[in-house]
């Protein structure tokens, strides 16, 4: 019997898209060769494919406004449609590994754009591997803000070394981000959390944000309730545990 | 019928994993010649005259797997060798005793040694690059066993070049994902590199080869790079800058047929240089475009820089020979400056060493085993010398070599070898690389077969 009615993946009340069409197992392997297009360096990524009302032709990218915020393991995408309301004139974009989640997104921005004319105009996703592949998206010093919301824990020793937070790993996101610019990491897993933080505290390039540094942020009350990961530890009651970090030049010490 | 045919990929794959190149290392006051060959090391002392023997407390051999990285230090004390078995040996040049062994957790992709001599830099199969202090090592005095602790690594990509900038301020490590990472080397190195000066990114396969052109105008020196990509591409590692690219392969051709039309009607000395190009790349692959299938045939696999810098020797996979390249450093641009082919026998080069003293190139060719034969390890070493932007450089002969026949036979393990296994060697070299090297594409429709065996698939059959 042939299919004559087409999946409605994109609800029509909302215009949104319907997660339930976007489903994928939890998990992706970050060590596999995932065949997706990388830019070769961050002067071909193309600002007009994503970013299509404010650089109307490939050559409109002159290099004046760049991708400032970006979010690691975006997932659903809560935290950037947050985001891009708060701070409507920074460019910002989200990074996943999955493609089904990282399409979900794409027609949420999609959705949300046509809904709402002239807004979400700077927000967007691409699928990629983070892990890998940051140098290629962003030059040395581009990125004021860096998310890491509630990551793999990888809890078992032997792939600690897959954490996207990593001694090594944070040489490349010191490398991105302009001096001042600041890191953000949460996650209801305390161990995780631990380690987050003891990464970058021992690393030469990172330093804490004090308390009344972060109250002061309002980004910071966006990591616990923006993102539907945070919103179900929210539900079931569960602790969180964040770590704040801000990029500094490391003073010439003996080191 | 398909899983056979996996499990057949499989067993030919664990093969090729034992496939290493040969590998030469030239002492930069030319005082010596290393080739290491699978397991074997073996070094040819040119002042003595005679082969050098090697000792080490735990004795020969001295590596139990197949060597893949061998290096002398800039200051020539130093000699350090790694591979498969996971240890790294130093060596020093003086007493040929192995002074220090550093065990590695993975295989040992790349080697190298600061310029101050102090530090022992190597990579392994994760991407890890560790670093290990052997400051007062010399002559007689053994460290012992070291302890190395990370420096910085590559995310799970395998690293095959590790390079010191000529002034000692950066390291560069080069990557299977086409990038190539430029870190601040710091005065404490054991804590970690963790200042990024730049990225040089522009290749579009894997990186397999770094050296740094040394010229009066720019002391920090311009940095080229050979790929899986076919080409050699030169950078400014402060900023990362590409500053030219040379597609070698496609140009050494189109450069070689240009001398081959000029050269019509000379012949020396009896016997004619002229080649038909077609030979000069062992499968004529470049010239009529075969699809796919030669995508990947023409990595470039080693390269070497020269008299003051300004000439690159650079070895590619099927070429018989070498192509030099001359870089214009304050043009800073780089070009093919002639095709040097190997006549007389199938030598494509696996390894370079060049000797500023003598001005002479090394090159070796060889594969420590070949599946599916009994042929021993093979190594086979040519030296060109004039090597030089004004003169003709020449193939020497055999009798013609610094170290004559009695260096060839302990680096090449005799004097003579067999030519018809070299094809072969060369072939299996290049199949190693590419599985190795390049990102395996597998087919989309057997896609579901090849995830029965995942967890999650299971429950539903």
């Amino acid at each position: 019997m042939p299919e004559t009615e087409v999946k409605a993946t994109i609800s029509k009340s909302t215009g949104l898209p319907r997660k339930r069409f976007y489903r994928a197992r939890a998990h992706s392997n970050p060590l596999s060769d995932s065949h997706f297009p990388v830019p070769i360096s961050p002067s071909q990524f193309d600002y007009s494919l994503h970013y299509p009302q404010i650089f109307p032709s490939s050559d409109q990218a002159d290099g004046s406004r760049k991708i400032q915020f970006a979010d690691i393991g975006c997932g659903f995408g809560g935290l950037l449609i947050s985001l891009s309301t708060l701070f409507p004139e920074t460019l910002m974009i989200g990074m996943e590994l999955r493609d089904k989640v990282t399409e979900y997104v794409k027609e949420r921005i999609l959705s949300l754009r046509v809904a709402n004319p002239g807004q979400y105009q700077n927000v967007s996703v691409v699928r990629t591997n983070s892990m890998k592949y940051i140098p290629n998206y962003f030059e040395k010093a581009q990125l004021t803000k860096m998310f890491f919301l509630f990551p793999d824990p990888h809890f078992k020793e032997k792939n600690h070394r897959r954490r996207v937070i990593s001694p090594f790993l944070l040489d490349e996101y010191a490398y991105v981000l302009k001096a001042g610019g600041i890191i953000y990491t949460i996650t209801d897993v305390e161990e995780l959390g631990d380690w987050m933080k003891s990464c970058l505290e021992n690393h030469p390039m990172f330093e804490a944000l004090t308390e009344k540094e972060l109250e002061a942020d309002p980004v910071v009350k966006l990591l616990s309730s923006a993102t539907e990961e945070g919103q179900k530890v929210a539900r079931n009651g569960g602790q969180t545990f964040q770590a704040v970090f801000r990029r500094i030049v490391p003073s010439d010490k003996t080191s | 019928m398909e899983e056979a045919e996996a499990e057949a990929e499989v067993e030919s794959n664990r093969d090729n994993v034992e496939v290493a190149p040969a590998l030469i290392a030239v002492h930069p006051e030319q005082i010596s010649v290393a080739v290491a060959v699978g397991p074997d090391l073996r070094v040819f002392d040119l002042l003595a005259g005679s082969a050098a023997s090697l000792v080490d407390e735990c004795g020969a051999p001295f590596h139990k797997d197949p060597i893949r990285a061998i290096r002398f230090g800039s200051r020539g004390k130093l000699f350090v060798s790694a591979g498969d078995d996971k240890t790294v040996k130093i060596w020093s040049t003086e007493s040929w005793r192995c002074v220090c062994t550093v065990s590695s957790e993975k295989r040992v992709s790349a080697v190298a040694i600061s310029e101050d001599g102090c530090h022992v830099c190597f990579a392994d199969k994760f991407g890890v690059v560790w670093v290990v202090d052997v400051a007062g090592s010399h002559g007689h005095v053994t460290l012992g066993d070291r302890k190395p602790t990370p420096l910085l690594s590559h995310y799970c990509s395998i690293i095959p070049s590790l390079e010191f900038s000529p002034d000692g301020r950066f390291i560069l490590s080069a990557d299977r994902d086409s990038k190539i990472r430029v870190t601040n080397f710091p005065k404490k190195p054991l804590n970690g590199a963790h200042e990024i000066q730049s990225f040089c990114l522009g290749h579009t396969e894997f990186v397999s080869c770094l050296a740094f052109v040394h010229a009066r105008e720019c002391p920090q020196g311009l940095l080229v790079s050979g790929s899986g990509d076919s080409t050699v591409r030169l950078w400014d590692i402060s900023s990362g800058a590409l500053l030219d690219t040379c597609e070698v392969a496609a140009k050494s051709i189109m450069n070689y047929e240009c001398i081959l039309l000029r050269s019509l009607t000379i012949s020396r000395g009896g016997k004619s240089d002229i080649l038909d190009p077609h030979l000069l790349f062992l499968k004529a692959g470049l010239l009529e475009s075969n699809g796919e299938a030669e995508e990947h045939g023409h990595a470039v696999t080693d390269l070497c820089t020269t008299i003051s810098g300004l000439l690159i020797a650079v070895a590619i996979q099927s070429l018989q020979g070498i192509v030099l390249l001359s870089c214009d450093v304050s043009a800073q641009t780089l070009s093919v400056s002639k095709v040097v082919s190997i006549a007389g026998e199938a030598f494509v080069p696996t390894c370079l060493g060049f000797s500023p003293a003598e001005g002479k190139l090394w090159m070796v060719t060889g594969v420590s085993s070949l599946p599916a034969c009994n042929y021993p390890p093979l190594a086979r070493v040519r030296v060109i010398s004039a090597i030089d932007a004004e003169q003709e450089p020449v193939v020497l002969g055999d009798d013609e070599i610094p170290g004559g026949e009695k260096l060839l036979e302990t680096l090449q393990g005799s004097a003579s070898v067999d030519e018809s296994a070299f094809l072969a060697a060369a072939e299996a070299v290049k199949t190693a690389m590419r599985n190795l090297l390049i990102k395996k594409q597998y087919p989309a429709d057997n896609r579901e077969s090849r995830k029965k065996t995942r967890n999650d698939r299971k429950l539903k059959m």
